[in-house]
């Protein structure tokens, strides 16, 4: 006996739908059965809160007087895209300031963009007939723009890599600092509550799914990019290593600086903590099975960076919940663990689009188009040949 | 026997003396260096970790600062600045001596003070650069 969309979705707007965490609902699922649990629950939120390098924001400044064709631009010293329409940019999270380097990035200048700071405009152009403007030196806040919106190609990682070095020198990577001989191991998954572990066959996330992003209410709006739902799953058919992912869109003017934060990751680069947050449907028990899975059940493997090639050699699989427990081993040896994705706030993600759909009636939208299902699509790599090659 | 965290700062034409050696030899203190940034010609600083019986460790300040050298207590806490904290827990990833630690639930740090030996490493790692040290 399931529930259809319509359903649910009528339940929400009448103020009576059940609605819990991913956390709440694998309790109840452990206290009464997964079958009572999917009788009982219309809607599990899901939450995520790791840095997310492939994000960024489409802008539009509006003309000057008189108008300039922008073909360089700066925000806070950090490039934007000029390649665009007259006025519209897109700036990138991992974009370094010319002056500061990776203390301040684009994913500051959308950081500062949300908590309503006034950022320098600047921008060169060769000027034109109708853009006669070849220079403008302004200042502009979010609320000065007409459009700001999130465009983010690759977020929500469902699943991803353990990450230790084997190699004898510390290295900085995007996750994090990596002390040599396998001195520590770091992870970056939200775990039970991460959004496309809750639906590993991605049978109610797909393109038009009604989202939270960074705090506002945004839109699945593609596959992201790498999407690989060929990765190896386990017995429950969710992934081991790093597989699905989700490019979304939201309003960058609704969004919260409680759930957007940039990120300087030392020796490597700028990134930005964007804040995921899924709805998901419980429709029948086969949905409800991975809901209830836990922390226990879920996997990654362990991958060394130490070997600094595009296939890194894997060192094993462990639960989250030995990663949670603060060390895990490895090759026989207990390997200190340490996060990147933060729970607390995935935690508070799952909470506030609970809240959403309980108080504010946030409706869920199937799916207009379903995300590459396994088997349909891989990853390719970048092969290097020359000209005569092709 | 006591143990304490003093915070040395050396003027410029004290900087070659070996103090350390004196505290062991002549007042039979174990001194245990956690930090130290001292130039020739310049004011430095160093943050020790001095542990022996009161009576040694008092004439031992007393030799410190008859030598022209200030000494404080060291600060004994790291700095966080929880508006800019995500608790993401990768300081927790790069803590050699087990100092900073998540909770059980994952989701507050915890700082054990006497576990810090002050390397700094969390203060690199932070992506937030929400971590300082105070002295």
């Amino acid at each position: 006996m399931g529930k259809t969309w319509d359903e649910i979705n009528e339940r929400i707007s009448s103020g009576s739908a059940v609605v819990l965490t991913a956390e709440e609902f694998a309790e109840l699922a452990a206290d009464v059965g997964v079958k009572e649990a999917a009788r009982r629950v219309d809607v599990v939120t899901t939450g995520t809160f790791g840095p997310m390098c492939s994000s960024g924001v489409v802008l539009n400044f509006g003309h000057s007087d008189p108008p300039i064709r922008m073909s360089r631009i700066t925000l806070n010293d950090v490039e934007a895209y000029g390649g665009l329409a007259a006025v519209d940019t897109f700036l990138g999270v991992t974009q370094q300031s010319a002056s500061r380097g990776l203390e301040y990035g684009g994913a500051h200048v959308i950081e500062d963009l949300i908590a309503g700071k006034a950022v320098r405009l600047r921008a060169w152009s060769s000027g034109t007939d109708c853009y006669p403007r070849t220079e403008i030196d302004t200042w502009v806040r979010l609320e000065d723009l007409n459009q700001a919106y999130f465009f983010n190609p690759r977020n929500a990682y469902q699943n991803y890599a353990v990450a230790v070095n084997s190699s004898d020198r510390v290295l900085h990577t995007y996750m994090g600092t990596l002390l040599p001989r396998l001195g520590n191991a770091t992870y970056c998954s939200a775990g039970a509550l991460s959004p496309l572990l809750n639906d590993p066959a991605y049978r109610t996330i797909g393109v038009g799914s009604r989202i939270f992003v960074a705090g506002a209410p945004g839109f699945v709006a593609w596959e992201g990019t790498q999407h690989n739902p060929n990765q190896q799953r386990d017995e429950h058919g969710v992934p081991v290593a790093p597989a699905g992912t989700l490019a979304v869109i939201a309003d960058l003017k609704r969004a919260s600086t409680r759930f957007f934060a940039a990120a300087s990751m030392t020796g490597y680069g700028v990134s930005a903590f964007v804040g995921i947050g899924v709805p998901i449907p419980v429709l029948d028990e086969d949905v409800a099975q991975t809901l209830a899975l836990t922390d226990a059940d879920i996997s990654a493997t362990v991958f060394d960076y130490g070997v600094q090639r595009r296939s890194r050699p894997a060192l094993g699989r462990v639960t989250y919940a030995e990663l949670r427990s603060g060390a895990i081993e490895v090759q026989g040896k207990k390997v200190p663990a340490g996060p990147i994705s933060s729970l607390k706030k995935a935690r508070e993600i799952a909470a506030e689009l609970k809240r959403w759909i309980s108080e504010e009636r946030f409706t869920l939208a199937e799916p207009l188009k379903p995300l590459p299902q396994p088997g349909e699509q891989g990853v390719k790599p970048l092969e290097i040949r020359s000209e005569e090659a092709i | 026997m006591p143990r304490k965290r003093l915070d040395l700062t050396f003027p410029p034409r004290q900087a070659t003396k070996p103090i350390t050696y004196h505290l062991v030899k002549d007042f039979d203190l174990v001194p245990n260096i956690l930090r130290a940034q001292i130039h020739p010609g310049q004011e430095g600083r160093m943050v020790l970790e001095v542990t022996g019986r009161k009576e040694d460790f008092d004439a031992g300040i007393a030799f410190l600062e008859s030598e022209g050298i200030v000494v404080r207590p060291a600060a004994t806490d790291i700095c966080l600045d929880e508006d800019k904290c995500v608790l993401c827990g990768l300081c927790t990833a790069v803590c050699r001596p087990g100092a900073l630690t998540l909770n059980g639930a994952g989701d507050e740090l915890v700082f054990d003070k006497d576990k810090c030996v002050y390397c700094e490493a969390c203060v690199v790692a932070c992506p937030r650069r929400a971590i300082t040290l105070t002295f």
